[in-house]
């Protein structure tokens, strides 16, 4: 790998966030904003799965509660007292960041697969809550009227493309995050402690702190994923926000774009998610997360490294014949 | 608070019922979890599978549920035979099976669900049979027949693979590839064949399980998924892999369950197995009964 260093790296996403924005503007369609929307948020919450999962060797099947949190913290601002959106994806990092680290606590003492069936498990409880829970709409959802239009410093805004805005931070956001921890010291202990956590703990990596590090990124990423998805569909109801489909895609598109690197989660998340973003408008939703499934079971079994990976094998050999 | 007596007792009576129901769900994850420390996420959608096949033949054919899980038994035994070969070869024999296998378990609980909902869609499906309506009354307690019968067929199922394990040459091997691989080898056993063997009879209760379960209410496809808690916690609060353990454990949430929609609302009971979960994992992590 060519030595390209945090700070260039940041600079570059940065650039390349910008030059997209730019580009979406340029084209204004609205359908493209709302489709753009759902790629991105996928590109956030694989990322965020990705740090635990992928890094350090952790599964987590409850991306969809930690969604729903930051989703149902934005509903719960929104009846008690209206912020600015970037305020409520502050409130919902630090409600699934909390809840992510509360999990961690609980069972991350005890072997790995306890944590991923306590995080499948949590999935059913919160939604169980939130049905319960009149204030935010209960079983029969919330409304939230978005506004068509933002007005920001004498300019006026589409309210979509603020949507679309604020995702695309995020997801460049996630991203950094991610190469950062990648290439630091607590990169190289969530790797230890996925290759072997007996060893790391030998050799004093503070195995417990690091994964509930991890845990506590990895939640809050989704839950400020979660954060601005009321706005963007505009009636939550606890089907949706607790959706198959973000548990699926969260796990699929970092397992088939490959788990080690930064880039796995990306290339899983934009391919999938545009073919999934096809699929809907031709076939029907159901036969494309079939579709998700056969491909996630596929990959696992036949290319356990992802497309990453396959790609780095072919240039491999055609490096050294 | 004023509690009355006979809502009470028909609700323990009721749990008590339920949880050798939920015996026989997690009959399957104890052997899969408990002994070969396979975590069969996928299990539930197996029993799900169960259900339909149970409706398919009682809807067309007339045949009574539960005589059409036993005819489904070699069927289902030869799938979980199946699924463990490729599990083995792709992740167990890599030492990729914390991470990868478990996403593998993953996918194949989603493609069973999203397959299932294709085939048959999203409307609650039920079957028919003599014993479904009728109830009996000892006392102030009712029986409904619909529960009854399935407890007792779980029961049944749950003390043939008890003297199944404990007392035939294939059990003991089970029992044994699961404290220590390496010595059954070392008898001369290969532990691949004897853990696809447990395998496929795990997978072999589902079929039983989910005809039990499609007797005892309607189904859709996902209700497999509000299983996967309730199965997990019931297996680690009996102490992964010992079978009383796991039928007293059962019952235990059953009872806390039933109880529990009676006096607060059925919308509050898939909580209480986290509950249950959460606090053993805390607390307890070697179950009830563990060693």
């Amino acid at each position: 790998m060519t030595a390209v260093n945090t700070a260039k790296f940041s600079l570059i996403t940065i650039a390349v966030g910008a030059v997209v924005m730019a580009f979406a503007h340029w084209v204004n369609v609205d359908y493209l904003y709302f489709a753009s929307y759902t790629i991105l948020q996928f590109i956030v919450l694989a990322t965020a799965w990705n740090i635990l999962g992928g890094y350090c060797g952790y599964v987590n099947f409850g991306s969809a509660a930690f969604f729903a949190m930051g989703a149902y913290s934005s509903v719960f601002m929104h009846k008690f007292y209206q912020v600015p959106i970037p305020v409520l994806i502050v409130i919902g990092a630090a409600v699934s960041g909390l809840a992510g680290l509360g999990m961690g606590y609980l069972t991350l003492r005890l072997r790995g697969s306890f944590f991923a069936i306590a995080t499948l498990a949590l999935a059913v409880v919160l939604q169980t809550l939130v049905v319960n829970w009149d204030f935010v709409g209960g079983s029969r959802g919330a409304y939230i009227i978005r506004p068509e239009t933002l007005e920001f410093a004498g300019l006026t805004i589409n309210y979509i493309e603020y949507l679309f805005f604020l995702m695309l931070s995020l997801a460049v956001l996630a991203l950094i995050t991610a190469r950062t921890i990648e290439r630091s010291q607590l990169g190289f202990g969530f790797a230890t402690i996925r290759d072997d956590e007996l060893a790391a703990e030998a050799s004093g990596v503070p195995t417990l702190r690091v994964k509930l590090i991890a845990t506590t990124i990895s939640g809050a990423f989704m839950g400020m994923a979660g954060a601005p998805f009321p706005y963007y569909i505009g009636y939550l109801q606890p089907s949706s926000a607790f959706g198959l489909e973000y548990a699926v895609n969260s796990i699929a598109m970092p397992m088939i774009g490959g788990t080690t690197s930064w880039i796995g989660p990306l290339v899983g998340a934009i391919l999938l998610g545009s073919a999934q973003q096809y699929a809907t408008v031709t076939i029907s939703s159901a036969v494309n997360l079939l579709i998700v499934g056969l491909m996630l079971v596929g990959f696992v079994i036949i290319a356990p490294n992802g497309i990453v990976g396959l790609v780095q094998e072919r240039l491999r050999k055609w490096r050294q014949p | 608070m004023d509690i009355s007596w006979d809502l009470l007792l028909n609700a323990i009576a009721a749990g008590l019922l339920l949880g050798a129901f939920y015996a026989a769900v997690t009959a399957g994850i104890s052997i899969s979890f408990g002994m070969l420390d396979i975590v069969n996420i996928a299990h539930p959608a197996f029993v799900i599978l169960g259900s339909y096949i149970a409706y398919f033949f009682n809807i067309n054919f007339g045949v009574d549920p539960i005589l059409v899980s036993i005819i489904a038994l070699p069927f289902f035994f030869a799938l979980g035979s199946g699924v463990y070969q490729v599990y083995y070869l792709s992740f167990e024999k890599r030492g990729q099976e914390s991470l990868r296998g478990l996403a593998f378990f993953f996918g194949l609980l989603f493609v069973t669900e999203v397959t299932l909902i294709l085939v048959f869609g999203v409307d609650y499906r039920y079957v028919e049979a003599a014993y479904i309506g009728p109830s009996i009354h000892i006392g102030i307690v009712d029986f409904p027949l619909r529960m009854l019968v399935p407890c007792a067929a779980a029961l049944a199922m749950f003390a043939t693979l008890q003297l199944f394990v404990t007392r035939t040459f294939i059990g003991r091997a089970i029992m044994a590839v699961s404290q220590d691989q390496l010595a059954l080898q070392l008898m001369a056993v290969d532990p691949i064949r004897i853990k696809r063997i447990a395998f496929g009879l795990s997978i072999a209760t589902a079929a039983v399980a989910g005809a039990l379960l499609i007797i005892i209410q309607p189904i859709e496809p996902s209700v497999g998924r509000e299983y996967i808690g309730r199965v997990f916690a019931i297996c680690v609060l009996g102490g992964l892999g010992s079978m009383p353990g796991t039928l007293i454990a059962a019952m235990l949430l059953g009872v806390v369950e039933s109880i529990t929609a009676t006096f607060y609302g059925p919308s509050w009971a898939p909580a209480v197995s986290f509950g249950f979960l959460l606090l053993t994992l805390a607390f307890r992590p070697a179950g009830l009964f563990g060693r």
